[in-house]
C-alpha cells in the first residue's frame, strides 16, 4: 500500500478555511520557518480512500474474535461513542468557569462514586491517562504517604515475577528498588518468599488479583496483612478487574490503592493503542495525596497530566456503567469467567493449561510440549490464527510460563465464537503434527508475512523520506 | 439491564456443564467466602440504551458551550474539518489494540509511521515516537530522557504552562531528582537567570514556545546558552504555530515535544489529548513509548512493525526509563488526518489567521481606556492584557455567548484567538468590553 | 562454539584479554549465540569507571535485553564505536568485536581459562 506521502500531489488541497477577514500579521523574521513542512497535499476523496484502505488492514473487535490475554478486548458499545461525541462534552474548554462545567463535574463525580463502590475505595482521580500512568499515580500515593510520615527508610517495592512489566518499571519511576519474588508452583504469591523480603525497608507491594496466570490468589488476605504488618502499603493493579467486579472488591482484599483500565474493564475502545484512562482509587487516608491540576483545580498537589485527564474516555465508561448497573456488573464478570473456563475445557486434551484447574477470566496455555514434539512454537500457532481471522492471544507472557499463550475471551463473546475458536485451535494442533513447516512461515493470506524485526531494529527507518 | 452478554440462559447451562460446575458462583471458589459480596452494589439498576442516552445527554446539557471561545491556555478551539471527525470513528481504528501483531495491523502501523513522519516534518527533528499522553507528560518524559548519572537536575522555564511545570515536578519527585524553575522577566524566560542556573549538574532546560503568556521566546539564544553549559535543550512548541514558526531543530533543540490537541482534537473538557515527542537521531534509542519502523517481510514486501521494543517496559522492566505502554494512538491518527486535510498551506493558513485575529483583538481591546498589553514582546495567538473590572467584563462576555480570556494574576487576562473567530465575533467581544468599562 | 585459548572468560560470558597494557573486554561466542541477533549495544563512555561484577552496558536483541557485566574494575579508555552502527559484528565475529578497553585495572572477577569455560558452558547448556 502506498504511503500518504506517495499519493500527495503538489498544489492539491481541501478547502477548509475562508479567506482571512482581518489584516495579516507576520512573525518577526528571526522566528519564521524557512521551508514549508512536507505534509501531504490531498483532496478529500484522496484522504477518504487512503484511510479506508488503511482501515481494511486493521483487525478490530468488530472484525472478529480478539482473545488477547490481559487486555480485555470486550465489545465497545456504539452508544458510548455517541455520548462522548455530544457537543456538550466535546465543545467545553477545560478552564471554563466551574458553573459552565457542571455536567463535566457530574460525570466525574458519578463515575467516581460508582467506581469507588465497585472497588471498595473512598477516593478517585481520573487524571491518569492510561493504566501504566495510573500505576505511577498510585505508587506516588504510597511514596507521599511514607514521606509525609518522615519514613525515609522504605526504599523497596515488592513485585511478583509474574507481574506485568509496567509494575517494576513504575516502581523504578517512583525511585524505588524493585524486589522480585518468585511465584509458587500454583502461580500465586509464595508466602514464604514474601515473608523473607518484607521488612522495615518495604514501601509496598504491587499485585494483580486474579494474577497474570488467571488465578485468584486465595491467600490474598494473608498477603495484604503481612505487608501492612511490615508497614508497607498494598497496590492493586486493576488490569484483571473484569474477572471480579461486582463479586469481590479490592478494598475488601486489603488493598490501599488501585488503578483501573477504563479501556479494558469498562469497555472504552483501545483506539489502536490509546487513549485509555487509568482511574486511580484509594482508601480515605490516602485521599489527600491524589493528583490535581495546578491550573484547573488547585496548586500544591502532585500532578501527572494537564487538566483533569482523558475526560471523554470517562464519559464512555460512565455510559457503560449506567447500562450495566448493579446487576449487569457482576453478570459481566461471571460470564467473562464462564467463557474462559468453557474455552479452556474445550481445549483440554490437546493444549496443556499452564495451571490445570478452574481459572478466572483468562488462562495460560503452555505449548512447550507441542514445541518439543513438533517444533511448532506458541508464535507459530499465534501467527497461524491470523490466517483464520482470529487475533492471536497474548504470547510469551507471563514470563514464568514457557511458550505461553494467554487467552481472554471476555463476556461479550457467545458460545458460537468460542466453539469456532476451539475448532480452529484443534485444527492447528493437528496441523502442527502434519505440516509444521507451513506453520513456521504463517501467516500466508495477509498483506504481509512475518516482518524482519531484526532489520527494523538494527537499521531503523522511522519516517518516510522522498527518495 | 444490559451487560452486552450474548449468552442465553440455556447456553450458560450448557457451558457450565462443559466446565463441570453447577453455577457461575462455583467458578469463584478460590475467593475466600468472607470477602464475596453478599449485597448488590450500591449503584442504580442498569439502563436501556435509550435511558443511557437520556441520562448522559442531560449531563452534557449541564455544560455550557460558547459560540465564541477566546480562551486558550493549553486547550485551543480550532476548526476541525468534518473528515477528521468521521474517520477515527471507524470501528477498526477505534477498537483495535496496540498493533503487536504486525501482519493483521498494517493499516494502523502505517498510519503511525505516517504520523511520525508528519511530526518530523513539522518539528524538523529526525525521529518521532507514536505519541505519549499529552504535552505535559511529553515534557516530563523528555526531561527524564536527558538525565544521566552525572547530570540529574532539570530546569524549566517559569513561563511554561503551570500544569506542565507541575507535571515535570511530579515526575522529578518520583525519581528523587531536582527541578529548578527559571524566573520570568517581562513575560519571557529570564536569560540572565538561566545562565546562572545552568550549572554542571543540569541535564536539560525546557522552554515553551510560544510560552504560557503567548510570548515568543528567543528560542535560539536560549538553546545556545543551554548547549554552552553542556545540557540538552527541550522545546515544547504549539504545533499549529510550527506551520509558520522556526522549527525546534533550527532553534537547536535536542528534543521537541508539545500538546497535539490543536491538531484536530476537540477541547473535550481536557482530554483525551496527545503528546507529541521527537528528537535527534542521537537520542533515538532514549525515546520512550512505541515507535513504528519500516522493514520488509521474507518476500521483500514493505512492512511496518513496532520497533526498538527493547527500550520498553515489557522487556526492560525496572530498567526501562519509562513505564508507558498505552499511548494516544487514535489521537495521533486524528492529528495525522488533520495535517493531511489541512496540508502545508492549510496549516499555515490556520496559523496565520489565528495570529492575525489575536493581533486584531489585542489592537481593538487596547484601544479601550484602561486596557493594555501586559508585555510588549512579539506573540503568536495569545496575549495578556491588564483588565480593569475583570470579573464584570468576563460575565458580560459570557452573557453575550463569549468565553473570554483566562483570568491570571491580579488584573490580567490571557486571551486567545484562533481562525475560528470571525471579525464580527471579535468586534462583538470588543464592544461588550467597551460597554462594561464605559459604565 | 569457539573458545580461543588465548583468552580468559567470566561466568557471565565476557571474555578478557590483556593487550598493550590495557584489558580488552568482549562477549563470548556462547553468549552471542544465546542472545540471538543482536540489534543494539549500549556502551559506557570513555573515562567511565567499571566495577567487576557490575553492569557496564547492555545488549539488545529484538525481544530481550541483557546486561554486560564487567569482569574487571578500572577505567574505560576506549569504546568500540563501530558496534553502534554494526551490532551484528557481535554475532559474526564475537572475538574480533571487542566492547571496551579498560585501564588502571584494580581487580577482577574469577576468570576461567578456555577449557574451564567450555566445561562451564556445557554444563549451563
Amino acid at each position: 500500500m502506498k504511503l500518504i506521502f506517495e499519493k500527495s500531489v503538489s498544489g492539491r488541497r481541501c478547502t477548509i478555511l475562508p479567506a482571512c477577514d482581518v489584516a495579516p500579521v507576520s512573525l518577526p523574521a528571526s522566528l519564521r520557518r524557512e521551508t514549508k513542512p512536507a505534509l501531504p497535499e490531498m483532496s478529500e476523496t484522496d484522504i477518504s480512500r487512503h484511510y479506508t484502505e488503511l482501515c481494511k488492514q486493521v483487525h478490530g473487535v468488530n472484525c472478529g474474535f480478539y482473545p488477547l490475554g490481559s487486555c480485555t478486548m470486550k465489545y465497545n458499545p456504539r452508544i458510548d461513542e455517541e455520548m462522548a461525541a455530544l457537543p456538550g462534552f466535546t465543545g467545553v474548554h477545560p478552564l471554563s468557569p466551574a458553573e459552565d462545567r457542571r455536567g463535566m463535574q457530574q460525570v466525574l463525580d458519578t463515575a467516581a462514586q460508582y467506581l469507588c463502590e465497585i472497588t471498595g475505595m473512598d477516593g478517585m482521580t481520573f487524571q491518569p491517562a492510561a493504566g501504566a500512568h495510573g500505576e505511577f499515580t498510585g505508587v506516588l500515593l504510597i511514596k507521599q504517604y511514607h514521606d509525609a510520615r518522615g519514613d525515609k527508610k522504605r526504599t523497596k517495592i515488592i513485585v511478583p515475577d509474574s507481574a506485568h512489566g509496567t509494575n517494576p518499571a513504575t516502581a523504578a519511576m517512583c525511585g524505588y528498588d524493585v524486589v522480585n519474588i518468585a511465584s509458587g508452583e500454583d502461580g500465586c504469591v509464595d508466602l514464604d518468599a514474601l515473608r523473607a523480603v518484607l521488612g522495615e525497608d518495604t514501601a509496598g507491594l504491587m499485585l494483580t488479583n486474579p494474577n497474570t496466570v488467571g488465578i485468584f490468589d486465595k491467600n490474598i488476605l494473608e498477603i495484604t496483612r503481612l505487608v501492612h504488618e511490615a508497614g508497607g502499603l498494598c497496590y492493586y493493579d486493576g488490569a484483571n478487574l473484569n474477572a471480579v467486579m461486582g463479586v469481590v472488591r479490592p478494598g475488601d482484599m486489603g488493598f490501599d490503592c488501585i488503578h483501573m483500565n477504563l479501556h479494558k474493564t469498562f469497555a472504552t475502545p483501545h483506539g489502536g493503542g490509546g487513549p485509555g484512562a487509568g482511574a486511580v482509587g484509594c482508601k480515605a487516608f490516602l485521599k489527600e495525596y491524589l493528583p490535581h491540576s495546578a491550573l484547573a483545580e488547585e496548586p500544591g498537589h502532585v500532578q501527572v497530566r494537564s487538566f483533569q485527564g482523558n475526560f471523554l474516555v470517562v464519559v464512555r465508561a460512565l455510559a457503560y456503567l449506567l447500562a450495566l448497573g448493579r446487576e449487569g456488573i457482576p453478570e459481566a464478570a461471571e460470564n467473562a469467567v464462564l467463557n474462559a473456563n468453557y474455552l479452556m475445557a474445550k481445549l483440554r486434551g490437546m493444549y496443556t493449561p499452564a495451571y490445570d484447574r478452574l481459572c478466572m477470566h483468562e488462562f495460560v496455555l503452555d505449548l512447550s510440549g507441542l514445541k518439543k514434539e513438533t517444533g511448532v512454537s506458541a508464535l507459530d500457532v499465534a501467527k497461524s490464527l491470523i490466517d483464520e481471522g482470529i487475533h492471536p492471544p497474548t504470547m510469551y507472557f507471563p514470563l514464568i510460563v514457557h511458550e505461553a499463550l494467554m487467552l481472554e475471551p471476555t463476556e461479550t463473546e457467545g458460545i458460537e465464537t468460542l466453539d469456532h475458536a476451539a475448532e480452529v485451535l484443534r485444527k492447528l494442533y493437528h496441523k502442527a503434527f502434519e505440516d509444521a513447516e507451513s506453520m513456521h512461515t504463517a501467516p500466508h493470506n495477509m498483506p504481509i508475512g512475518r516482518p524482519d524485526e531484526v532489520q527494523a531494529a538494527r537499521k531503523p527507518v522511522l519516517r518516510w523520506r522522498n527518495a | 439491564m444490559g451487560s452486552y452478554v450474548p449468552s442465553t440462559g440455556a447456553q450458560r447451562e450448557e457451558m457450565l456443564r462443559a466446565v463441570g460446575v453447577s453455577s457461575t458462583r462455583d467458578l469463584f471458589r478460590d475467593v475466600p467466602e468472607q470477602m464475596l459480596l453478599t449485597e448488590p452494589l450500591r449503584i442504580p439498576e442498569g439502563m436501556s440504551e435509550l435511558e443511557v442516552s437520556r441520562a448522559m445527554t442531560a449531563m452534557a446539557a449541564e455544560n455550557r458551550v460558547y459560540g465564541t471561545v477566546l480562551r486558550g491556555a493549553g486547550a485551543y478551539d480550532h476548526y476541525i474539518p468534518s473528515i477528521v471527525k468521521y474517520i477515527p470513528a471507524k470501528e477498526e481504528f477505534l477498537t483495535a489494540y496496540t498493533p503487536y501483531q504486525a501482519e493483521m495491523s498494517q493499516g494502523l502501523l502505517q498510519s503511525i509511521f505516517e504520523y511520525q513522519t508528519m511530526i518530523c516534518e513539522l518539528t524538523g527533528m529526525d525521529v518521532s515516537n507514536a505519541s505519549v499522553y499529552d504535552g505535559a507528560t511529553a515534557a516530563a518524559e523528555a526531561a527524564a530522557m536527558c538525565r544521566d548519572r552525572k547530570r540529574r537536575v532539570t530546569l524549566i522555564s517559569g513561563a511554561a504552562h503551570p500544569d506542565t511545570i507541575n507535571t515535570v515536578r511530579t515526575y522529578c519527585y518520583g525519581t528523587g531528582d531536582e527541578l529548578r524553575v527559571v524566573p520570568v522577566k517581562d513575560g519571557k524566560t529570564d536569560m540572565d537567570a538561566l545562565r546562572k542556573l545552568l550549572t554542571a549538574d543540569v541535564a536539560s532546560f525546557y522552554v515553551q514556545q510560544p510560552n504560557f503568556f503567548g510570548q515568543l521566546e528567543d528560542a535560539e539564544a536560549l538553546g545556545a546558552l543551554t548547549h554552552e553549559a553542556g545540557a540538552l535543550y527541550i522545546m515544547g512548541c504549539n504545533p499549529i504555530a510550527l506551520a509558520i514558526m522556526k522549527t525546534p531543530r533550527d532553534c537547536g533543540a535536542d528534543i521537541a515535544v508539545g500538546e497535539g490537541q490543536p491538531l484536530g482534537l476537540p477541547m473535550g473538557c481536557g482530554g483525551p489529548y496527545l503528546g507529541y515527542m521527537a528528537a535527534t537521531d542521537k537520542l533515538m534509542r532514549k525515546l520512550p513509548g512505541r515507535i513504528v519502523g519500516e522493514t520488509t517481510d521474507a518476500q521483500g514486501r514493505r512492512a511496518y512493525v513496532l520497533s526498538l521494543q527493547a527500550r520498553e517496559q515489557h522487556i526492560r522492566r525496572e530498567k526501562a526509563s519509562s513505564n508507558i505502554c498505552s499511548n494516544e494512538a487514535l489521537c495521533a491518527l486524528t492529528a495525522g488526518l488533520y495535517m493531511a486535510a489541512m496540508g502545508p498551506d492549510g496549516m499555515a493558513q490556520a496559523a496565520e489567521q489565528s495570529m492575525a485575529k489575536a493581533h486584531y483583538l489585542a489592537g481593538a481591546l487596547c484601544a479601550i481606556d484602561g486596557v493594555e498589553l501586559a508585555y510588549d514582546g512579539a506573540y503568536f495567538h495569545e496575549f495578556v492584557t491588564h483588565m480593569p473590572r475583570r470579573e464584570e467584563v468576563l460575565s458580560a462576555l459570557a452573557e453575550g455567548d463569549i468565553l473570554g480570556g483566562l483570568p491570571i494574576g491580579e488584573d490580567g487576562v490571557l486571551w486567545c484567538a484562533t481562525e475560528k473567530a470571525s471579525r464580527a465575533q471579535l468586534d462583538k467581544a470588543v464592544s461588550i468590553v467597551k460597554e462594561v468599562l464605559a459604565k | 562454539m569457539l573458545y580461543p585459548v588465548e583468552l580468559q572468560y567470566s561466568k557471565s560470558h565476557e571474555w578478557v584479554k590483556a593487550e598493550d597494557g590495557v584489558t580488552v573486554v568482549g562477549i563470548s561466542d556462547f553468549a552471542q549465540n544465546a542472545l540471538g541477533d543482536v540489534v543494539f549495544v549500549n556502551l559506557p563512555a570513555e573515562g567511565d569507571s567499571v566495577t567487576a561484577g557490575d553492569a557496564f552496558g547492555d545488549v539488545e536483541s529484538v525481544k530481550a535485553v541483557s546486561d554486560l557485566v564487567s569482569p574487571v574494575t578500572g577505567t574505560v579508555c576506549a569504546v568500540n564505536e563501530e558496534l553502534l552502527d554494526a551490532p551484528e559484528k557481535l554475532n559474526s565475529d564475537p572475538y574480533g568485536a571487542w566492547l571496551i578497553k579498560v585501564e588502571n585495572v584494580e581487580g577482577s572477577e574469577e576468570l576461567l581459562d578456555a577449557a574451564a569455560y567450555e566445561a562451564f558452558c556445557t554444563e549451563e547448556g
